[in-house]
């Protein structure tokens, strides 16, 4: 009655072997290594770039243990932390205009396991050290900024109709439209609703003036917020490379909040600035008089910048148009050529400016800027075919779909398109995330071995056998962690521990049961039986109610406390396998093939 | 090797009116310093900044309170955490005072005073956050309650769930008055913690539940009171010795785990204490009051008599 089917034993061996192998990583550490990865999207890491590191390694003298390429990344490996600053230093020097070189670990694991998609366990940022921000995105703000763009576009298409109107103006999220007679009102709306399919109007008379009210939407606001949020999150994350962090996380989180974390990042104060910066965007026209000689000082009056190729190019200093005036700045296609095109929009003192600017510069070439750090660069510098009036902006030309999107991004990156606030911080530094990691792993050692002291003397044989379950619940529980690289927290390490402990509960009742049954004088292949089936109800009840916990823990908690649900839901899930099928598997091989047991040693 | 060999069913039922008093009591209790105290809520929840500081020597913190008074903290709280080569700072939250930039402030500050102050971990949290976790929390507080007491009635009836249910919320506010009464800092792992105890601790009266079922269906004759005492008897060697081995773990985190884990594991350890004592003392007398009866399980048999119908 004691006996398993073959297949169950392979399947137990072949679940223990695949535990084994993912939980291999963990133990080999990790070497320090340099990250290259392309700072735009029209740059592709590939097996050039990854030679082209090698050279520049080689040429610096330095030796690399693995150089390969890693999704959009290459990555070189290092023997000690020495070679890899120096090696920073020297790919910073060589590739880093057009690309990310941080510093990053690698697992010390041989190629056979990285073939296999095993990885060590991911550490959170308490166990790692580095940098958790939580941005609140300003939602009105963003509302309001798109309201005030709208009362010029607004102004502009009744000019443009002839609608005779006396004011439009913004009171917080209601534009109000003044008009002297019914008559202009009635035309006015139907022209604003024929328009813009986001508004909302409303006809008031007051004080014998025809107004229109006019508010958003409920799902224009929506999307105006949502992609608020979004162009923060593009931005934030352009900015972020710059920090040169290896494996930045940036998300969003509910509905007006963005995730921030910057692993093995120190200096906080650096990565607020960054983060809270605003790049700013200039137009200006291109000084065609001159030639650009590069390391020549520039003539007066005007400023040399590079633009995205890396040729020069020199630019008059008086500004036509700074950033805050483009509303935004999509990515598309030419109407007519089909060329990859980016579409600007104006507010309407911008749409003015802009239009003086290119009446009087037909056929010469203006400069869109960006300053970051400071630092200029030309974003593009296109031809005035003609003048352009009504605040739409299209520029075309030597551009394939891919730089139009990393073009319109730049565009819109010289604004947030809502303020953002940080609301929570959490900073831990190396030495204690180290700290933690040894904590957390000698209190699972020494309690381990504690109950593994206590069990093998109470239980004897099935106390030694319900260990080796407990030990194979560890192995699974690293394992299937390391798998779904979920983040490894303290409180998760907490919750190794836990589960570890809680899952001792399962053998103990079975143990438990077990000997009740031979004091009542049963067999004991009965009563080892008997044991495992009724403690089962009991086992899957218990677990069924922390199992609850567990997941009302990782639907509301947060952080590091996610990290522990995780964890002891996970724990379960093994705790079940291990305390039930592979317990029983080691007590049918021991006893079940003995058809006349006399005697089993569990004390 | 058997630590209870015990041949009678003690009659735990008959002891019912005091375990209960006595539970009643303790309850009262921690109610009582629960309002009275109430809660040291930790940054997590209040808003504010701690910042951890580690210095190369035994830091004098009197010194740290007079640089912080001159950066114009004086009401920051500075105290050892740990060892005395540590020093935790904490500011509460106020507004128009430099929010995520305290910090750095704090840092430089304290850097001029000792060049070997090193920052260790800071933990900045705006006020909108803490209330947003308050609410979760108890959102998690409601779902596991509600969750274990469906789950419960559907595997034996409704009685079992809310006796259960009762008992173990018991332990949560036990818990809680502890934290209450010292003035321990209730943090966000310490909520963790007494989420993880109520699914756990759960576990208890689910054990002592399915023998109370397995009773009624084996021993025909007994009465109620005889069939809960046999069970919590029988299952009283598992229940302890389970709890022991939870115990060794937890302990091994209390002791070893560093300051982060300790009022974590803290929660665990009065939440595993109380467990075993509410789930059997708590949960079963009030099963009784409840009037839980072997019909709950044994359906009676259909009579098919034949019926006349006019």
């Amino acid at each position: 009655m004691n006996q398993y089917p073959l297949w169950k034993y392979l399947l137990i061996v072949a679940v223990l072997l695949a535990g084994l192998i993912y939980t291999l990583p963990n133990f080999y550490g990790e070497s320090p290594a340099v990250q290259v990865s392309p700072l735009r999207a029209s740059l592709k890491a590939d097996a050039a770039l990854r030679a082209r590191v090698e050279n520049v390694l080689q040429a610096a003298g330095l030796v690399s243990e693995l150089v390969m390429l890693d999704g959009n990344s290459v990555k070189a490996r290092f023997a000690d932390t020495d070679s890899q600053l120096k090696a920073k230093d020297v790919l910073v020097a060589q590739l880093g205009e057009d690309y990310v070189v941080a510093l990053n670990l690698l697992p010390r694991s041989p190629q056979w396991l990285t073939g296999l998609n095993a990885l060590p366990m991911y550490l959170g940022l308490d166990l790692r050290g580095g940098v958790h921000f939580l941005l609140q995105v300003d939602m009105n703000a963003a509302l309001s900024k798109a309201l005030e763009a709208a009362t010029g576009d607004l102004r502009s298409a009744l000019r443009e109709q002839n609608v005779a109107y006396s004011g439009v103006s913004r009171d917080g999220n209601v534009v109000l439209v003044r008009f002297r007679d019914a008559a202009a009102r009635s035309k006015g709306e139907s022209e604003i609703k024929q328009r813009f399919a986001d508004f909302v109007t409303n006809s008031t008379e007051e004080h014998g003036e025809y107004n229109l009210q006019i508010t958003l939407k409920p799902e224009a606001q929506k999307r105006i917020q949502d992609s608020a949020v979004q162009q923060n999150l593009l931005t934030l994350r352009n900015r972020v490379n710059e920090l040169g962090v290896a494996e930045p996380v940036i998300q969003q989180q509910g509905a007006d909040r963005v995730v921030v974390q910057l692993p093995g990042v120190q200096d906080t104060a650096r990565a607020k600035e960054i983060l809270g910066r605003t790049a700013t965007l200039e137009v200006r026209m291109v000084d065609e008089t001159h030639q650009a000689t590069p390391g020549a000082a520039a003539p007066f009056g005007t400023e040399m910048f590079k633009d995205r190729e890396g040729r020069m190019l020199l630019v008059k200093k008086q500004v036509i148009l700074t950033g805050e005036r483009i509303n935004d700045a999509q990515p598309g296609f030419d109407s007519r050529s089909n060329e990859a095109a980016v579409h600007i929009n104006l507010d309407g003192v911008g749409a003015r400016q802009f239009k003086e600017a290119t009446r009087e510069n037909v056929g010469k070439r203006m400069a869109i800027i960006l300053f970051e750090k400071g630092k200029g660069e030309i974003v593009t510098a296109p031809v005035i075919r003609e003048e352009i009036g009504g605040g739409r902006v299209q520029i075309t030309g030597s551009m394939n779909t891919v730089e139009a999107q990393d073009t319109a991004l730049l565009l819109r990156a010289g604004a947030l398109a809502a303020p953002m606030e940080i609301i929570e911080e959490r900073t831990v530094g190396p030495s204690l995330g180290a700290e933690n990691i040894t904590r957390g792993f000698n209190s699972t050692k020494i309690g381990f071995i504690l109950v593994a002291i206590f069990m093998i003397a109470y239980y004897l044989m099935f106390g030694t056998i319900s260990m080796l379950a407990l030990a194979a619940n560890l192995l699974l529980l690293v394992a299937l962690l390391s798998m779904l690289q979920a983040t490894l927290t303290l409180p998760g390490m907490a919750g190794i521990a836990l589960t570890l402990g809680m899952a001792i509960d399962a053998n103990v009742l079975i143990n438990e049961r077990i000997r009740e049954e031979l004091r009542n004088g049963v067999s004991p292949q009965a009563a080892i039986h008997a044991g495992y089936d009724r403690a089962f109800g009991t086992i899957l009840d218990s677990n069924v109610t922390t199992f609850i916990a567990g997941i009302a823990l990782f639907m509301f908690g947060s952080g590091p406390v996610k990290g522990f649900a995780v964890v002891l839901c996970l724990g379960i899930v093994t705790s079940m396998f291990s305390a039930v099928l592979i317990s029983r598997a080691i007590v049918n091989l021991i006893y079940g093939r003995k058809a006349r047991l006399a005697k089993v040693a569990i004390g | 090797m058997e630590f209870f060999r015990i041949k009678h069913d003690i009659p735990f039922m008959s002891y019912g009116k005091i375990t209960t008093s006595i539970s009643l009591v303790t309850f009262l209790f921690a109610v009582f310093f629960l309002a009275t105290k109430g809660l040291n809520f930790g940054v997590d929840f209040t808003g504010g900044t701690v910042i951890e500081v580690h210095y190369a020597h035994s830091a004098d913190l009197g010194k740290v309170r007079a640089q912080l008074a001159e950066t114009g903290l004086p009401e920051a709280l500075v105290q050892n955490f740990g060892s005395s080569y540590d020093v935790l700072i904490q500011v509460p939250f106020k507004q128009n005072l430099g929010g995520a930039k305290l910090s750095e402030h704090v840092m430089e500050s304290l850097r001029k005073q000792d060049t070997s102050a090193e920052m260790r971990r800071v933990e900045f949290v705006g006020p909108q956050v803490g209330k947003d976790l308050i609410d979760n929390g108890e959102l998690a507080l409601l779902l596991v309650s509600l969750g274990i007491v469906g789950y419960l009635w559907l595997r034996f009836e409704w009685k079992f769930g809310l006796s259960a249910i009762i008992a173990n919320l018991h332990d949560v506010v036990i818990i809680l008055g502890f934290f209450a009464f010292f003035q321990w800092e209730f943090s966000l792992s310490v909520l963790a913690a007494v989420l993880a105890v109520l699914g756990y601790s759960v576990n208890e009266s689910v054990v002592v539940f399915d023998r109370i079922r397995e009773n009624f269906r084996t021993m025909r004759k007994a009465e109620v009171a005889e069939i809960i005492d046999n069970a919590i008897t029988r299952t009283m060697s598992r229940t302890i010795i389970t709890h022991g081995c939870t115990q060794m773990m937890v302990g091994a985190m209390l002791f070893l785990g560093g300051e982060t884990l300790h009022y974590f594991a803290m929660a665990l350890t009065i939440g595993i204490l109380f467990s075993i004592y509410s789930s059997v003392l708590v949960a079963s007398p009030l099963l009784m009051m409840f009037g839980v009866s072997r019909e709950d399980f044994i359906k009676p048999e259909k009579t098919e008599a034949e019926e006349v119908l006019p």
